[in-house]
């Protein structure tokens, strides 16, 4: 065989090896989705879990999931961008910088069980927050920290350095500019990647077993005092998220439907992921667009 | 005069705010590491020094967490489920990895424009699936699959490994592109002008000199597989002990944890053996984390 | 600066709206001064949960000032908790002194329901019945073929439970009269699992709740007594255990009501039976630790 054969025989693999992966992608969107598909309707969606009859819905898990990724969110995101901030505009090159990418990378790659039992043991018992909607929130925060940290700076470093010297040039200080010239050029990226780091946040289950716990109350939406047991909006009770609930339904319930509620919640979290992600890609075309043609 | 210099004081103490306020955000991400390495391991080390079990032993493959001290009990060797981990994670990357570099040299030599509009969406999605939704696939395909083709319960080291492998594949092509991508244009042009084909360029030239990079894709891959808990232990059948096939059930660190953390009491030796295991899969991603620092300095002296 | 003061506004009136909203519910929310008032948690096994939290919903009802949370966690967790006085309900499937790590004395045991497991097989294995001995045999790994207990000639496939779960426990000590079983062909730990497994595959033998018993899997009898209430009432039946509600020293008062509301007719005779466990108050005999 020749090297011209062999060049297109190699060609050929990578081919084959690239639509591999779009099918792979194709077969396991299809295959939630369709199966799924039978599963929702709007009584599913809303409906209450049951316990040992058919027919149960997962409304509390969906919202579970979304309020929880509020509550984490709201600390994340100013956090992470606080950090991000300081590693591109105030970090030196030096030890304490060093240690500080260390410990990013180390949080990163930690393994999601670690972090919902070190959850466990701080925020559950120490805090004594109990098995509560808090704790998962904090657990998920130091998921997600680390991530929003390294993509706050990614993005701040694309802010190019003429526009913070030009700033710091008219006279403004130092966090002026940073308010006021380079959060604003970034804000674009910034959000395509919270909303992408809010898909993952929404799929994670591990990390909240032994946090957010397994269980849901009889949530009361009319009850509007945030810290009443039954208040929907109460962030010390328990709260079983959509992917908690995925795994809880496989391996331990009672209800004789449980490949139809199986089904639907995959389908309901792939759906939602797919949203965060397509919505993030819209909104990076968008305001890319209005940036540059501003 | 006087309301300058009250502005001027309120931008300093505004200045001053900041800083602090992102250099304890920063500190913030320090404490936390700190805090988890501690508090892990001081759980985890106290099966040495509370319950006195001997290095040797919690190294066995003798898990009888639950025999009385008459028939020789409780031994809490966590070897079968460190076997478990370490195999279902080196055979997910060893899967995954040839494919996850084919797909990265497709979007950075054969069809940049392809793999921009295509692959590196369709690389996010996959890695946007939530765990918990490959372990249901898994599940409900995979495992049925192997049952009925293969034999066994379908629950099996090979279904645990082909979820993983379909996991970590997005971790493995997206750094792999990145190395591909920071590679300098002149090597692949010089390539080129002497005259070598496109597969001679990239296998000759272009992976070698990446593979810092490369190597630093599979580790990254195999730490997310090591540490992936609930999509494995839906799909490995959680049978204590080392697989003879891949056929055959097997447990891990993560899912043994998952599976006996509720029903054991805190401060007993079992539950106190959870935490150990926990502080390895800890002190294993420190391993990982190291690893690809000797190898991105090494990468960068060269 | 005018932008800046006006959006602190909008954020006091919203803060003070919510405040008032918030206070308007909580004061419409108080009922009668008499009753239960008060708050209760518990935590614990995961397999009583469904049914305490069914029974806390039809006492909230009852007595709307109280507000019950249910959690689970596992028997562990629930005994861990209600030690440390986290929750003031501990759920366990197995008695508190069975469990390393627990102080047993300074816990008070309330039995509220009896589970029945059985010993469960794949429909085709013709065999309906095994006596104990049979049944250790089988799982200690010394008979290996169902023609050896007057079945099919089909290799016994043994699907076990992961130690530390409650079924297994009360297998170990009920019927396996304590011996270590063999480490078995497989291993699941959720009912679920192993229901679908000893469906699916030919000469499975494995055991279960009885809420999971249908007509997929076979239901083996235990030295020809079947997992009935009348056959466990009269102690012929071995394979079952308690459920236990701890708590730390006495009861209060309101956590005491609760347990009497679970103990009493209306839910032993409802909600216990419809969730396939049997009334503990039925019981013509006592197990103790």
């Amino acid at each position: 065989m020749n090297v011209r054969t062999k060049d297109k025989v190699a060609t050929c693999m990578f081919w084959l090896g690239a639509g591999c992966v779009v099918v792979l992608l194709a077969a396991l969107l299809g295959y939630i989705v369709i199966r799924g598909f039978h599963a929702i309707d709007l009584a599913f969606l809303l409906g209450e879990p049951e316990t040992r009859r058919a027919g149960g819905g997962i409304g509390p898990n969906i919202f579970n999931s979304f309020y929880l990724l509020f509550l984490s969110m709201a600390l994340t995101v100013p956090l992470g961008l606080l950090g991000g901030i300081y590693l591109t505009e105030y970090a030196r090159q030096n030890a304490f910088t060093n240690f500080i990418r260390l410990s990013i990378e180390t949080l990163t790659s930690l393994p999601s069980i670690v972090v919902g039992l070190f959850g466990l043991l701080i925020f559950v018992s120490m805090f004594g927050l109990g098995y509560s909607l808090a704790a998962g929130a904090l657990a998920l925060t130091v998921i997600n920290l680390p991530l929003m940290v390294r993509l706050a700076e990614e993005t701040l470093r694309t802010v190019p350095d003429d526009l913070r010297e030009g700033s710091l040039a008219l006279g403004a200080t130092k966090w002026q500019t940073i308010c006021r010239v380079v959060l604003p050029c970034a804000i674009p990226g910034l959000i395509t990647g919270i909303i992408i780091a809010a898909g993952r946040v929404f799929g994670e289950a591990a990390a909240l077993l032994y946090t957010a716990g397994m269980t849901t109350p009889h949530l009361n939406f009319g009850q509007w005092n945030i810290f009443h047991p039954t208040s929907p909006w109460n962030p010390f009770r328990p709260g079983e998220t959509l992917a908690v609930h995925i795994w809880k339904v496989n391996s331990e319930a009672l209800i004789p439907d449980i490949t139809r509620v199986a089904d639907g919640s995959a389908a309901v979290l792939m759906l939602v992921v797919l949203g965060f992600n397509l919505l993030a890609r819209w909104l990076a075309r968008r305001l890319g667009r209005r940036l540059a043609g501003s | 005069m006087d309301r300058n210099r009250f502005r001027f004081g309120r931008a300093v103490r505004r200045e001053l705010a900041g800083f602090s306020l992102s250099f304890i955000a920063a500190l913030l991400v320090i404490v936390l590491t700190i805090a988890i390495t501690v508090f892990i391991s001081w759980k985890g080390l106290s099966v040495f020094f509370v319950h006195h079990v001997s290095p040797a032993n919690i190294f066995s493959l003798d898990w009888w967490p639950d025999r009385p001290p008459e028939q020789g009990g409780p031994q809490v060797g966590i070897l079968t489920f460190l076997v478990g981990s370490i195999l279902t994670s080196l055979l997910a990357a060893l899967l995954s990895a040839p494919l996850g570099i084919t797909v990265a040299v497709f979007m950075t030599e054969i069809s940049p424009h392809l793999g921009r509009r295509i692959l590196q969406p369709v690389i996010e999605l996959l890695a946007g699936i939530p765990s918990v939704v490959y372990g249901y696939i898994g599940l409900s395909v995979l495992v049925p699959f192997i049952r009925e083709n293969l034999g066994g319960t379908g629950f099996s080291l090979l279904a645990g490994v082909l979820v993983l492998a379909v996991m970590i594949l997005p971790t493995i092509a997206s750094v792999s592109t990145d190395a591909l991508r920071a590679l300098p244009r002149s090597l692949k042009e010089a390539a080129y002008a002497l005259g070598a084909t496109r597969w001679q360029t990239i296998r000759l030239i272009l992976i070698p000199a990446a593979r810092a990079g490369l190597l630093t894709a599979v580790v990254l891959a195999v730490a997310r597989a090591f540490g992936e808990a609930l999509a494995v232990q839906m799909v490995i059948g959680n049978k204590r002990e080392i697989p003879h096939s891949i056929l055959d059930p097997l447990i891990t660190l993560t899912s043994g944890i998952t599976m006996d953390m509720g029903y054991t009491v805190q401060g007993s030796l079992w539950n106190d053996t959870l935490w150990f295991m926990a502080t390895i899969l800890l002190a294993i991603s420190f391993l990982f984390i190291l690893t690809i620092r000797v190898f991105i300095g090494r990468g960068e002296a060269r | 600066m005018a932008r800046k003061n006006g959006w602190r506004g909008l954020l006091g009136a919203l803060l003070a709206v919510a405040l008032a909203v918030g206070a308007g519910c909580g004061g419409g929310g108080q009922g009668p001064a008499d009753g239960l008032s008060g708050t209760i948690t518990v935590a614990g096994s995961t397999a009583m949960q469904p049914l305490i939290e069914e029974a806390a919903e039809k006492f909230m009802e009852k007595n709307p000032d109280v507000q019950i949370t249910v959690q689970g966690g596992g028997s562990g967790t629930g005994l861990t908790q209600v030690m440390q006085g986290a929750v003031d309900i501990g759920n366990s499937d197995i008695f508190a002194e069975e469990k390393e790590g627990i102080d047993a004395s300074q816990l008070k045991d309330h039995k509220v329901i009896v589970q029945a497991f059985a010993v469960v097989a794949h429909p085709d294995v013709g065999v309906d019945s095994l006596t104990k001995q049979q049944i250790q045999d089988i799982f200690t790994g010394k008979i290996k073929n169902w023609k050896d207990v007057g079945g099919r000639d089909q290799k016994i496939f043994v699907v076990n439970r992961p130690k530390g779960s409650g079924t297994r426990s009360t297998f170990k000590k009920h019927v396996m009269d304590g011996k270590e079983e063999a480490r078995g062909d497989a291993e699941q730990d959720s009912n679920g699992t192993v229901h679908k497994i000893v469906s699916e595959t030919p000469g499975a033998i494995s055991y279960l709740a009885i809420a999971y018993c249908d007509e997929k899997v076979k239901t083996i009898k235990i030295d020809g007594a079947a997992p009935t209430e009348r056959d466990i009432a009269a102690g012929k039946y071995p394979f079952w255990s308690y459920g236990h509600m701890y708590t730390r020293g006495e009861p209060t008062p309101l956590v005491k009501a609760f347990i009497d509301f679970v103990l009493s007719d209306e839910v032993q005779q409802g909600i216990v039976k419809e969730m396939y466990y049997f009334p503990v108050t039925g019981m013509q005999i006592e197990r103790r630790p």
